[in-house]
């Protein structure tokens, strides 16, 4: 926030001030009282989050593998060389937002259907929405260990025996599709979330709106284009932006089907840092590697945040 | 109102600074005493059938040694590994007793982050040192040969097969086939119709993974990592024949999906009748059998050594799980009694009578394969088993002469980095996304680059 912004909540202050049923202004003396007792949870969580990421900008800066050399030793910036010139981190850069940008696409746009699907009243709706939400509560290691040996596996899975049903050729998912089987089952996790956020605003939106449409003889498709889809504009955006946080970090997944493979066909950032870090115990690339990586997030995460937080100022544009 | 909430929040700091000492107090009492007292020790084990028998046993070891209280940190082996590792190169004192493959053992007592146990060893007559396995011994050592882990199971790798599904094919696998037989039966067994396929293989990328499997391939066709000057010989004609061969049976007459099946995806493939051959570690035979998904699988599972190449070598593997003692340990000699009943003949008895015969470790010690108990139920692969382990050679590995020790291995620490990129490029051979020349070319390219930076040969 900006000096110009503070400013305003001062003048905000003041005048709520001459409201005679607002509570009377406080004295700095009065404010600090107030907020003593935090400082030290204050303290701790700065210490807590700040530490660790300082610690890692350091290791960032030397040589430290922990197998082949004893201490760590300054070496003058050669992993973020390292890291900018290895061909496999790009590798997984570009995975990370196929990976990510694929899911949050495919989330948004089944869930709108379901949701819209789910909005509307029919009989046993009640149980139909707890089982659309239900993939969502699984846990995601069984999630995808059922996926992997129940769904994807050629002989055993689900795809393979209705393949063979109509006569199809066998696809081996998670050798030939990598990409795609752990689009597909992330899509599966994460459609509730969507949907759940979706149908919220799909219950808000304005009802006297979409009536007095009717009236004026808006079909179905138009009064979703110029009235829902304009209601659900910010619920949207917010819901990109969480499964978008959520699916950048995926690890686990990743872990179990694939283990990064084949040829690194599905490594993203995390688990690429991961295999650096606890596969070849060179933390001093895989430091430098979460710092490139972080500041690569923030760069595509900025101006999705400065996109929501119309969001925040006018409680929904619609 | 104010006031009150700042006196309740130092109030509460209070309390919870007091709590803390108080707490670090006790655990400080209870922790370090050496003599006398109750001592407790921290044991971190892979979460392997055979060890989590060990932690259920753990009550017979309390009771022989009253005072010393055993608590067990059990990870899966990829997540043991990093968590062990952490602990003692930083000297954090976590754990007493670290599980440790035999390719980290030497690794690890060069590093001194785990002591010498010959001395325990000698004293300790009952344990019986002389009774080890030599190979396997041999691997939980030293470069002097001091032992620094107690081995807890030994294994090699053989061929597991199904003689209903051979004697149906009107193929027949002699006790010692090539792998060109080997082939020659994947295609015979191999039957689309009913989902089966001719063999399973590891194709999941990691060192520990299709890495350990091929690389017991490439030295049997006369193929190698390094020469005697270091120089990388990834795609030398040797080496590529070999990785070439194992993608291609896997490509042709494989299980579905090769690339993302591992022990784990095998095992389950191969005793659910998916699979008619399985080229994996001994350790596994047990456990085939016991999860064999009809009995009619599980009394056709039959097993022969280790296929061989055009080089005529042994090609079997050799790997141990021994338990070391960590250098920060405050009770290295509680550490040794738990590892001394862990790896002892009474506790292999035991863990036979309690858990049943499949359940212990093997291929630690001679004396196991004299149990009468054990022989029977284990008599389809107990005898190929040692024989397993005592044909494969880490010294000499190769045909040609190399500068590295172990078989499915490279006995260097930058192997784990090395391992994972060419593992990862030989499962992109097995799934078809790049030719196995690419994949090697991409391998070699990156070994020589660690190679030469970490000043191998010069």
């Amino acid at each position: 926030m900006s000096q110009t912004a503070l400013a305003s909540t001062d003048e905000v202050t003041e005048v709520v001030a001459i409201d005679p049923t607002a509570p009377p202004p406080m004295s700095r003396a009065e404010k600090w009282r107030r907020r003593g007792p935090l400082l030290p949870a204050l303290v701790f969580t700065l210490l807590l989050t700040q530490i660790p990421f300082l610690m890692t900008i350091i290791f960032s800066f030397s040589r430290w593998r922990l197998l082949t050399d004893g201490e760590a030793q300054f070496n003058w910036g050669a992993n973020y060389v390292n890291v900018v010139t290895d061909g496999t981190f790009w590798r997984s850069v570009i995975n990370t937002v196929v990976m990510t940008g694929g899911t949050t696409i495919a989330c948004l746009l089944i869930g709108l259907l379901m949701a819209i699907f789910l909005n509307h009243a029919f009989p046993g709706r009640g149980f139909a929405r707890t089982l659309a939400i239900t993939p969502f509560f699984v846990m995601p290691v069984a999630a995808t260990l059922f996926w992997k040996s129940a769904m994807f596996d050629p002989s055993f899975g689900l795809f393979g025996f209705i393949a063979r049903s109509l006569g199809l050729p066998q696809v081996a998912w998670l050798s030939e599709y990598p990409m795609a089987a752990l689009i597909i089952l992330l899509t599966w996790r994460f459609v509730p979330f969507a949907l759940l956020i979706l149908i919220a605003g799909l219950q808000s939106a304005p009802q006297d709106q979409l009536e007095a449409a009717q009236v004026d003889g808006a079909n179905v498709f138009l009064r979703f284009r110029h009235v829902t889809l304009p209601h659900l504009r910010p619920f949207i955006e917010l819901a990109a932006l969480l499964l978008a946080m959520n699916l950048i970090q995926t690890f686990g997944e990743i872990a179990l089907l694939t283990a990064g493979g084949p040829a690194y066909a599905t490594t993203n950032i995390t688990y690429y840092i991961y295999l650096t870090a606890f596969q070849s115990f060179d933390f001093g690339f895989a430091s430098a590697l979460g710092v490139v990586s972080l500041i690569l997030t923030i760069a595509l995460i900025l101006p999705m945040l400065r996109l929501l937080s119309g969001i925040f100022k006018t409680e929904g544009r619609a | 109102m104010a006031h009150s909430n700042w006196k309740r929040g130092l109030t509460a700091l209070g309390i919870a600074g007091v709590t803390a000492v108080v707490l670090a107090g006790c655990t400080g009492g209870g922790g370090d005493s050496a003599d006398g007292g109750e001592v407790t020790i921290t044991v971190a084990l892979a979460a392997n059938p055979q060890m989590q028998t060990a932690e259920s046993l753990i009550g017979d070891f309390e009771e022989k040694n009253p005072g010393i209280n055993v608590e067990f940190t059990v990870l899966p082996e990829n997540e043991l590994r990093p968590a062990v590792t952490k602990d003692v190169s930083t000297n954090a004192g976590q754990y007493d007793v670290a599980m440790i493959g035999s390719y980290e053992v030497p690794i690890w007592a060069d590093r001194g982050w785990i002591i010498p146990l010959d001395e325990y060893a000698s004293a300790d007559t009952e344990w019986d040192e002389a009774d080890l396995l030599e190979p396997i011994k041999n691997i939980v050592s030293d470069g002097d040969g001091t032992l620094v882990a107690a081995p807890f199971y030994g294994s090699s790798s053989f061929l597991f097969y199904r003689k209903d599904l051979a004697e149906a094919a009107g193929v027949t696998l002699s006790e010692t086939p090539t792998w060109d037989e080997v082939r020659a039966a994947a295609e015979a067994m191999d039957d689309d119709a009913n989902n089966v396929s001719g063999i399973c293989m590891r194709g999941l990328p990691g060192w520990g993974q299709n890495l350990a499997a091929i690389t017991t391939v490439i030295n049997t066709f006369g193929g190698q990592w390094f020469n005697e000057d270091w120089e990388t010989e990834l795609t030398m004609p040797e080496t590529e024949e070999g990785v070439q061969f194992y993608v291609d049976l896997l490509r042709d007459f494989g299980q579905p999906d090769a690339a993302a099946a591992g022990w784990e995806g095998c095992l389950q493939s191969f005793s659910q009748g998916q699979s008619a051959m399985w080229y994996d570690d001994t350790v596994f035979a047990g456990s085939a059998i016991d999860s064999a998904a009809t009995p009619e699988i599980a009394d056709n599972i039959a097993f022969t050594m280790a296929p061989t190449g055009p080089s005529d070598l042994a090609s079997g593997w050799l790997w141990s799980w021994g338990l070391g003692i960590t250098k920060s340990s405050q009770n290295p000699d509680a550490a040794w009694k738990f590892i001394s009943w862990a790896t002892s003949k009474d506790y292999i008895q035991l863990a036979g009578q309690e858990a049943g015969w499949d359940s212990i470790p093997p291929g630690s010690r001679k004396s196991t394969y004299e149990i009468p108990e054990y022989l029977e139920a284990a008599s389809r692969y107990a005898d190929l088993t040692i024989k397993s382990i005592e044909a494969a050679n880490p010294l000499q590995p190769t045909v040609n002469p190399v500068p590295y020790t172990g078989v499915q291995y490279v006995q260097i620490p930058e192997f784990v980095e090395i391992g994972d990129y060419v593992s990862q490029q030989l499962a992109g051979a097995i799934s078809g996304s790049q030719t196995v020349s690419e994949a090697l070319e991409a391998s070699q390219t990156f070994t020589s680059d660690v190679i030469k930076e970490s000043g191998y040969g010069q």
